[in-house]
């Protein structure tokens, strides 16, 4: 693992992002419009919706945003050829993944600090937690779904294939991840498959931190996050073969 | 056979069920060494094994005393793809400093390359806006970097005007004097004769290994192709 190979990666594929206006646009202002959208929907509602259900969506944006950035860049790299020029020069395998996995995970912070400010400050979102820390959970959302993403591309020959992965491996967590039902309301056997996805606990953590000024559940859904974002990463790595045929 | 960059031994690559290359044997010496021929005769296989990212079912590949892809090698050798491998969305320049930091050589040399592909003018324009013969030596200059002791080139003369064409191969012949052993391949018969030495490849095997001279006079032709061709029809 060299840091300098990281940086260079995270440089140049922030570079991409920033000279690509569009795309760069969108990362930026999209979930925050969404979030408006949301608060809106539920403005004339009894009952305060929005804050049961703005921190799942702050949990939900990056993860899957970044799911399908990633995707479809570390496809790009693998059929361009960029890829296997990077892996017949000396850069680790790792290097590349952290490389992507700081320049997302940076973006996602931008992303957050601006989905959360406008929630909390002007939408009135009710947050009983520290809001920094909000934005915390929502890097390391951002940086399961870089690292989820990059895994599976290595399944992908199209951009059409990478593209369908988020029904597949996306649209199913969304669903389990307590945002339409309350986790512990799910069948027995949906609710442990529940518990084995990662984005059950990314919407956790956001939901402890609006709830409750006790951050400790806040840390342990956190940790989890984290647990399966470094497990992504290295089955990542697996799939990124110097030889190929 | 110590003077040998890259000796290849009964190397055997298969691919979706077919005999790529089925167990070849061959040198490459210092020098402009040109591998010549038709697509899809195994070329870019053969220049894949050599860089190390060619799975492989047997035999050995020895680069530079080392086996292929060995991590002594990464940065020893360069190497050019057939498609472009640099990123559309950033500029020459751009693409040259992030290989260079990912080589570890500095930034130092970057003006040196771009010179030598004759790119000056188009250093900060995005790659995916120049033409397909730019992109390419976009590529080269790529594989330039850190002054490799070998240079593997897969086609990187396709699709360019004689002018251009003819500065590449004098740039290819500046460099093996300095030492770098450069092995070029093509599918156009009639730049046999911008190379030191030439190994000619068909359906996988290697039909012929020698100075352009060499081959012509060992088979009474007058040009490669009519080599390439009698030697085919002799073998049949």
């Amino acid at each position: 693992m060299s840091p300098r190979v990281a940086l260079a990666v995270a440089g140049r594929v922030l570079t991409q992002v920033r000279r690509d206006h569009r795309t760069l646009a969108m990362l930026v202002v999209l979930p925050t419009l969404l979030m408006v959208l949301l608060w809106w929907m539920f403005a004339d509602a009894p009952g305060g919706a929005f804050d049961r259900i703005g921190p799942g969506l702050l949990a939900l944006f990056p993860f899957v945003v970044m799911f399908l950035v990633t995707s479809v860049t570390t496809l790009r790299e693998r059929s361009s050829g960029t890829l296997e020029r990077l892996l017949a020069m000396p850069m680790g395998r790792l290097d590349f993944l952290v490389g992507y996995a700081v320049a997302f995970g940076l973006v996602a912070a931008v992303q957050s600090a601006l989905a959360v400010g406008v929630s909390v400050g002007l939408l009135g979102l009710d947050v009983a937690g520290p809001v920094w820390l909000l934005t915390v959970v929502a890097v390391a959302d951002a940086v399961l779904g870089s690292a989820l993403g990059l895994f599976v591309s290595a399944f992908a020959q199209t951009e059409f294939q990478a593209v369908q992965f988020m029904p597949a491996v996306v649209v199913p967590q969304i669903l389990l991840c307590g945002l339409f039902l309350p986790r512990e309301l799910l069948p027995d056997v949906l609710g442990a498959v529940s518990d084995l996805l990662p984005l059950s606990y990314a919407v956790d953590a956001m939901q402890h931190l609006v709830a409750s000024a006790a951050t400790g559940d806040v840390w342990r859904d956190l940790a989890v996050v984290a647990g399966f974002a470094a497990t992504g990463l290295g089955l990542g790595a697996v799939t990124l073969r110097r030889r190929t045929a | 056979m110590m003077n040998n960059t890259i000796e290849v031994r009964d190397l055997l690559v298969v691919r979706g069920g077919r005999d790529v290359l089925p167990g070849i044997s061959l040198d490459v010496a210092t020098g402009v060494t040109g591998l010549l021929g038709p697509s899809g005769c195994g070329k870019s296989t053969l220049l894949r094994s050599i860089v190390g990212v060619q799975q492989v079912r047997g035999g050995t590949v020895t680069v530079l005393g080392a086996p292929a892809g060995d991590r002594s090698l990464r940065d020893r050798i360069g190497y050019v793809t057939q498609a472009a491998s640099v990123y559309d969305d950033l500029t020459v320049a751009e693409n040259l400093r992030f290989f260079a930091r990912v080589l570890g050589v500095g930034t130092g040399g970057i003006d040196s390359v771009i010179a030598a592909v004759d790119l000056d003018s188009h250093r900060h324009r995005p790659v995916g806006r120049l033409s397909g013969g730019q992109r390419s030596r976009a590529s080269l200059a790529v594989a330039l970097l850190g002054d490799p002791d070998v240079l593997v080139l897969d086609e990187p003369t396709v699709g360019l005007d004689p002018v251009l064409r003819r500065d590449l191969w004098a740039l290819f012949h500046r460099l093996a004097d300095a030492g770098t052993a450069v092995l070029v391949s093509s599918h156009v018969m009639d730049e046999a004769d911008r190379c030191d030495r030439l190994l000619l490849m068909r359906e996988g095997r290697v039909l012929a290994d020698g100075t352009p001279e060499e081959i012509r006079l060992r088979s009474g032709s007058a040009d490669i192709e009519t080599a390439f061709l009698r030697i085919v029809e002799a073998a049949a």
